[in-house]
């Protein structure tokens, strides 16, 4: 395999390279990526067994322009219909896919379109994800926001306008325990309509925690659903735990959160096989949790600092846009996000055919949403990012330009009781 | 009965149109042709969005003289559905609330069970309950114990415009249950919306068949239109032959001597 991912930094320590170099080359110097570190709770679930059972048994390859056909005709669209969708044989298809997710979208959602913001509080990270801006060998400016950082980030956001957030941290649970983030959450109540998680994966008890603090969705990004490829992605830290991470959203759900959001990362591994396990992912947590809300994101791999090399491969928009309707005609009721990943041509095209929520005004950065969004320069000190962003609309622009595209923004579609 | 007479009363309430639009998706231009082309008189509104800062407030966009019918949506049990009530309340959204308690987030599909406690509630603290609910007879018959003003059955899944997939069992509900029976949820068509009130349904809820078509106030007219000319058939008396077949013009026991 080409080497698009590892890089030295020039200000590494000798055993610090040395330590890099051998988790890269030598796997056995890696943990079991099966195995749970102590602490990590385990549940009883068959949700895995089943994503994974119907996953390892797809062939994209095996499917015709006929299975394509029939998927379309059928109301319901059933797995091995999903299959069809996601398959090459779909490619020609790609505007009646689009036309058919534009029908259901609209019948579930109208002419909606969400908004929201990230806010990253801290960027530290005790995992070597090689993909990753935030990963613990990258030379970047690390940083923590303090409480009363966080509450001015959190103003200067809730005066553009934006009612709901999503707060992320990198995993760190040394630099930004739960505790931490707990009291982030909190604040973000006193400003936000809904408060969003995009953490490191808890145990049930802490997601109760945090549930009481504000939050009531989690987001946690399966990267990829072939733990294979997984083991030699994620060479270090809690994160390398794939089946703990694979269960986070279920935790969640038990400790009490409203909803959960899925994704793989396009572009680490096959994107089709990738797409089939998050969206039965859903499938199968909704069956088991009807109450549940569930969304689905759909990154691709985007350049980080130090790295421009990473790109999501064999993942182009048409492909975006296969895996996207075909996600919302298998599901076709749960909330299907575009992150600012995207260009906003993209962006604005595919909310008109699938995607139900957007981001807007987006810093990936730490504590530097007052100099983005006002222009004002400050001399406090600013954390790197986690990727590169492509669709830097404000929320102000953001909002104008999807009602000038006939849609209705909608900023909070929830209320705490 | 004279049509111009005939108005819809709810909770004491009286309204001369029989259409109620729907929450879910709404928007300045649907808003407005659902009252200038449908003649709305009474807009539902999600507490969970109206619920909100600045941008897009809909307490703002609703003219006088329009009552507003708050939804418990987003709503999993009884004691949640209460607290949004009672919030709208706070809110300036007057007595109406349509107590909405869904557990299930793929149809969308009401839990009756919950929607009676809910409504119990509610009637008592001096609400006026309007419970959307699965077509049920016995369930209808708790709420009507309970409290409520009238009934909401679902036509089909919610936003799925497949009309009247529960169109037996509504009929049960118009035929023993008394008060207005209002359909709900899965009206996709202004023909849909004239067969549920030819069948005798009081009243008529849509948003998405509306709020998806090309042409707004045209699609509003057409709606407001199916609605009067289902309401006149129904009281024309006809509403039963159509519903029930025709009657033989001879008598079939013509031949019955004493």
């Amino acid at each position: 395999m080409e080497n698009r991912f590892f890089v030295d930094s020039g200000h590494l320590s000798p055993e610090a390279l040395e330590k890099k170099h051998k988790l890269e080359s030598d796997p056995s110097s890696r943990k079991d990526h099966m195995e749970y570190l102590p602490g990590m709770e385990i549940i009883e679930s068959d949700v895995c067994r089943q994503v994974l059972s119907q996953m390892n048994s797809f062939d994209p390859s095996a499917y015709t322009a006929r299975d394509v056909r029939t998927a379309l005709d059928h109301s319901t669209c059933s797995i091995e219909d999903l299959k069809a969708l996601l398959s090459p044989a779909a490619e020609p298809f790609l505007e009646q896919m689009a036309q058919k997710a534009r029908m259901e979208t609209s019948k579930h959602f109208g002419n909606t379109v969400y908004l929201f913001t990230p806010l990253y509080i801290a960027n530290y990270c005790e995992n070597y994800c090689v993909y990753c801006g935030f990963n613990c060998y990258n030379h970047i400016n690390r940083m923590k926001l303090n409480m009363a950082e966080i509450e001015h980030e959190m103003q200067v956001i809730a005066d553009s306008g934006m009612e709901e957030i999503l707060i992320l941290t990198g995993e760190s649970r040394a630099k930004s325990d739960v505790a931490y983030i707990g009291e982030a959450c909190k604040l973000a109540r006193k400003y936000f309509r809904m408060v969003g998680l995009e953490i490191y994966p808890v145990n049930t008890d802490e997601y109760k925690y945090l549930h009481e603090c504000g939050a009531d969705y989690v987001t946690v990004f399966q990267e990829t659903y072939d733990a294979d490829k997984y083991e030699t992605l994620h060479l270090f830290g809690h994160k390398r735990v794939w089946p703990y991470r694979f269960d986070a959203q279920e935790r969640a759900l038990r400790g009490g959160m409203r909803g959960v959001a899925f994704s793989a990362l396009l572009g680490l591994s096959d994107f089709r096989k990738d797409a089939l396990a998050s969206a039965l992912h859903v499938y199968y947590l909704q069956r088991k949790y009807p109450h549940a809300e569930m969304s689905l994101s759909c990154p691709r791999l985007r350049p980080i600092i130090n790295n421009d090399k990473i790109n999501p491969l064999d993942v182009g928009e048409k492909q975006l846009c296969q895996i996207l309707c075909a996600y919302r005609i298998f599901l076709p009721f749960v909330g299907i996000t575009v992150s600012s990943r995207e260009s906003a041509a993209f962006r604005n095209g595919i909310v008109k055919i699938a995607a139900t929520k957007v981001s807007a005004g987006v810093s990936t950065g730490i504590g530097d949403h007052e100099s983005k969004y006002t222009g004002k320069e400050d001399d406090a000190a600013k954390g790197d990012e986690q990727f590169e962003i492509d669709d830097d609309r404000s929320f102000e622009a953001m909002y104008k330009d999807m009602s000038g595209e006939g849609l209705q923004p909608v900023l909070n579609d929830y209320v705490y009781v | 009965m004279m049509i111009h007479n005939d108005k819809l009363v709810i909770g004491g309430h009286e309204f001369n149109s029989r259409f109620i639009l729907g929450s879910g998706k709404y928007s300045m231009k649907l808003i407005d042709a659902a009252i200038k082309d449908a003649g709305a008189e009474i807009i539902t509104l999600a507490v969970r969005r109206a619920n909100t800062k600045e941008h897009e407030n809909i307490l703002d966009y609703i003219p006088e003289g329009i009552t507003l019918l708050p939804n418990t949506s987003g709503a999993r049990n009884a004691e949640e559905a209460v607290r949004i009530a009672r919030l709208a309340r706070e809110l300036g959204c007057g007595n109406f609330v349509k107590v909405e308690i869904m557990r299930d987030s793929k149809y969308l599909l009401p839990d009756n069970q919950e929607t009676v406690k809910a409504t119990e509630i509610l009637a008592n603290e001096g609400f006026v309950v309007m419970p959307y609910m699965y077509p049920d007879l016995n369930a209808a018959r708790d709420m009507v114990s309970a409290g409520a003003a009238t009934i909401m059955p679902l036509a089909s899944p919610i936003g799925s415009n497949k009309g009247l997939a529960t169109r037996e069992f509504i009929q049960i509900l118009i035929d023993e249950i008394d008060l207005p029976i209002i359909v709900d949820a899965g009206i996709g068509r202004p023909s849909q919306a004239c067969e549920a009130m030819e069948m005798g349904a009081a009243a008529i809820m849509a948003n998405t068949a509306l709020a998806t078509a090309g042409d707004l106030p045209l699609m509003a007219s057409a709606f407001r239109q199916a609605i009067e000319a289902g309401r006149k058939a129904y009281l024309s008396g006809l509403g039963r032959v159509l519903t029930r077949g025709a009657s033989a013009s001879d008598p079939l026991t013509g031949f019955l001597r004493d």
